[in-house]
């Protein structure tokens, strides 16, 4: 129903687009001027269709199911039903109504659901009629006030700027939103554990908390030693260490090797080629690590005599590293491309050589813009899950020995909040404590790679 | 200059073709440099001159489509022979661009790439030497002195070119090329790198490209016109722009065509 209304509806918007360019047509052809091309006459017209009916859509979204809710439930009134049972005796109505009740049905729940459904309908059917009525009229309204004089680009630019911003908008809510709740539930989380615990703690044993029966009252104290977040946060900077140890090296060799010495053809191939490695889904490089690079490791490390755990932070750090060079090697190609070239002919009109000219006038040109790729790559680091999750181990040890397991933030987060959770449980908000770390962390990461780019760029531009 | 009353000769170009791709840039130029002279290249845009000026460093080298062939011969040494060692010759043949491009490093660092890379300073005294010989030699010394360890990209335009062209004499060239040094300057940085252009000769052989005829008239002792790619005709800039033998000089330099 609701899509054949749509459908109508787009038409509708089609068919005023077009008589309001016919309109601006007629108008020219009687040898007047129009104020603007006859297509934002039309456009001008789609939008009186498009807006009245957007209205009118979100204000039946918002007002229908509260004004039908209360007309079934009017039949309840004045019985002594508490609200909580009169919300159960809706939610019964309304599943008996689409045929999936399963208990005893009452003929009281049974005359519920026949008006709920016939005031549905009744509902479905005015929307329907209210909404076309509307559009017509509007559009009609502004078919006969459109004239040769009459100003249709500047609202319709009004229009499109205001689409735009809303999008926008849309973007920037969805984050302060997810932040917020990220916030109120860190706050819960250290109503219960103090703060100081959590980030000079050095033990984290969050299974200790699932023995918790949930129907015991809280006792903060149960938790002393439970959620001290030092060994994950340690575990996280040191995995992403190792990855940047293999990623730095490899992804600026490269990068410079694509900018300064490979030919146009070499270049044409090969770049495409390492972005391929961004494009593997992390999952991938997770098995890869912990089914091949890992036993691979374990097998290497036995042989020398040394003791290498089958889930060691050395393996999920080198694959994460891997995952990494693309980033790294595409944008410092990027930056050092950018170097102008008449950085280069200078230094060469000097007599330097290739290297000398990488290494004294365009490496410290891009050197901004490299650090900015390398911090980017460092928040993608540590905000990586999936390798970390398969190959490193999820017991939360305080090591730094390479060849031993160790677990990180977003680990940690992923065997939190796998399977069942209950709200307002220490543990539960535990992972949004550490979300909230993480995301702290990569949002200082990214605000100073930011700031670094945009200084280098204000240097050439 | 002249011993034992013959012009000496510090270049000498037999036969030099220049192709981009498959594009002929630059047909059959033979053209003889005096030392110690100023020699303008003049022409329309595109006629070739910088290529050719490109040619005597082998900065086309740089250039991957780029290929030329024939004779550059100086101090009578063939540069496009495979012995000739690029970063030596370039030591020798300064450069100076048509856009000021000093690194992005401060003053007194500009200065010292090259004596750094070529190895000419033994210790951080013989380098203070050089960097304050060559800006006064281009003289900047009196403007920058006390802002040597600032960065310069921040100097003036003018001040930049300058720098460029103490920057290539850092490291003391027989020769320094200029590609049009002053087509992005204002008249006053122009004319004090004119004078400038003057003074160097003394010490120094000079080639310049330039679109505008009376800078050519004003600093040149000798011209060469170039167009589409050919060397119409080259000999004393006086005899060149008071009596050339070629048509298409004389419209070019009365401003009939370019």
């Amino acid at each position: 129903m609701n899509l054949i209304l749509f459908t109508f509806i787009v038409l509708l918007g089609f068919t005023s687009y077009y008589f309001g360019r016919r309109k601006a047509y007629t108008i020219q052809s009687s040898k007047k001027r129009l104020t603007a091309l006859p297509q934002f006459y039309g456009y001008y017209l789609a939008i009186w269709c498009a807006i009245p009916a957007f209205i009118i859509f979100s204000l039946w979204a918002i007002f229908e199911p509260t004004i039908v809710k209360l007309l079934v439930l009017s039949d309840y009134s004045n019985q002594g039903y508490l609200d909580d049972e009169l919300n159960l005796i809706y939610e019964k109505t309304k599943s008996l109504s689409r045929g999936q009740f399963t208990g005893e049905i009452t003929p009281f729940i049974e005359a519920s659901a026949e008006k709920y459904l016939s005031l549905r309908s009744i509902a479905q059917s005015s929307k329907a009629v209210i909404v076309l009525s509307i559009i017509i009229a509007s559009v009609a309204y502004a078919y006969k006030r459109i004239s040769s004089n009459s100003r249709t680009r500047e609202p319709v630019e009004k229009f499109l700027n205001a689409v735009l911003f809303t999008a926008s908008l849309a973007a920037i809510l969805t984050t302060v939103g997810i932040v917020f709740s990220l916030i109120f539930q860190t706050i819960d989380f250290f109503k219960v554990i103090p703060l100081f615990d959590f980030v000079f703690g050095t033990h984290w044993y969050p299974a200790k908390a699932f023995v918790r029966d949930s129907s015991e009252a809280l006792d903060p104290t149960m938790y002393s030693d439970t959620f001290g977040a030092v060994p994950i946060f340690a575990g996280t900077f040191f995995i992403a260490f190792i990855a940047m140890c293999v990623a730095i090296p490899i992804g600026l060799m490269s990068g410079i090797y694509l900018a300064e010495y490979a030919s146009t053809k070499v270049r044409q191939y090969a770049k495409p080629l390492i972005e391929i490695l961004a494009g593997i889904p992390t999952v991938v490089y997770g098995f890869f690590a912990a089914l091949t690079v890992g036993p691979f490791l374990k097998e290497l490390g036995t042989s020398m005599g040394l003791e290498v755990s089958a889930e060691s932070a050395l393996a999920a750090g080198g694959v994460m590293g891997i995952m990494i060079i693309p980033f790294i090697s595409s944008l410092s190609d990027d930056v050092i491309t950018s170097v102008p070239q008449s950085l280069r002919d200078g230094s060469y009109a000097m007599g330097a050589t290739k290297s000398e000219t990488i290494k004294r006038v365009i490496f410290p040109a891009a050197l901004p813009g490299i650090v900015g790729s390398i911090l980017l790559g460092v928040s993608r680091a540590i905000g990586e899950t999936m390798i970390v999750v398969m190959a490193s181990g999820l017991a939360a040890n305080l090591t730094f020995n390479p060849l031993e397991s160790t677990s990180t933030i977003t680990a940690q987060i992923v065997v939190i909040l796998i399977g069942d959770q209950a709200f307002g449980d220490p543990k539960t908000q535990a992972a949004f404590a550490l979300g909230m770390s993480l995301f702290l962390v990569t949002l200082c990461l990214n605000i100073v790679a930011l700031r670094v780019v945009k200084k280098y760029r204000e240097k050439y531009e | 200059m002249k011993k034992n009353g013959v012009k000496m000769i510090k270049i000498k170009a037999k036969n030099v073709d220049v192709f981009y791709g498959k594009k002929q840039a630059l047909y059959n130029i033979g053209l003889d440099i005096e030392e110690n002279q100023v020699t303008a290249l003049i022409g329309p845009s595109g006629c070739g001159k910088s290529t050719f000026l490109r040619c005597l460093n082998r900065m086309n080298d740089v250039i991957d489509i780029c290929s030329v062939k024939g004779e550059i011969l100086i101090n009578d040494f063939n540069i496009n022979d495979k012995s000739c060692d690029v970063v030596r010759l370039r030591e020798k043949i300064g450069m100076v661009f048509q856009k000021p491009n000093p690194f992005p490093k401060t003053v007194y660092e500009n200065i010292s790439y090259g004596p750094t890379i070529h190895g000419m300073a033994q210790s951080k005294q013989e380098m203070d030497e050089i960097v304050e010989t060559s800006l006064k030699k281009a003289a900047l010394w009196e403007e920058v002195k006390d802002r040597l360890h600032e960065p310069g990209t921040g100097l003036s335009g003018g001040q930049q070119q300058r720098l460029c062209i103490a920057r290539a004499i850092s490291v003391r060239p027989e020769v320094i090329l200029m590609d049009e040094p002053c087509s992005a300057l204002d008249p006053i940085a122009t004319a004090q790198i004119e004078e400038l252009i003057d003074e160097l000769k003394k010490e120094h052989t000079i080639i310049i490209v330039t679109h505008s005829m009376a800078q050519a008239a004003r600093v040149s002792q000798n011209t060469g016109f170039f167009h589409l790619g050919h060397l119409i005709e080259h000999g004393s800039t006086d005899k060149i722009f008071k009596n050339p033998d070629n048509t298409k000089t004389q419209d070019y330099i009365t401003g009939r065509f370019g």
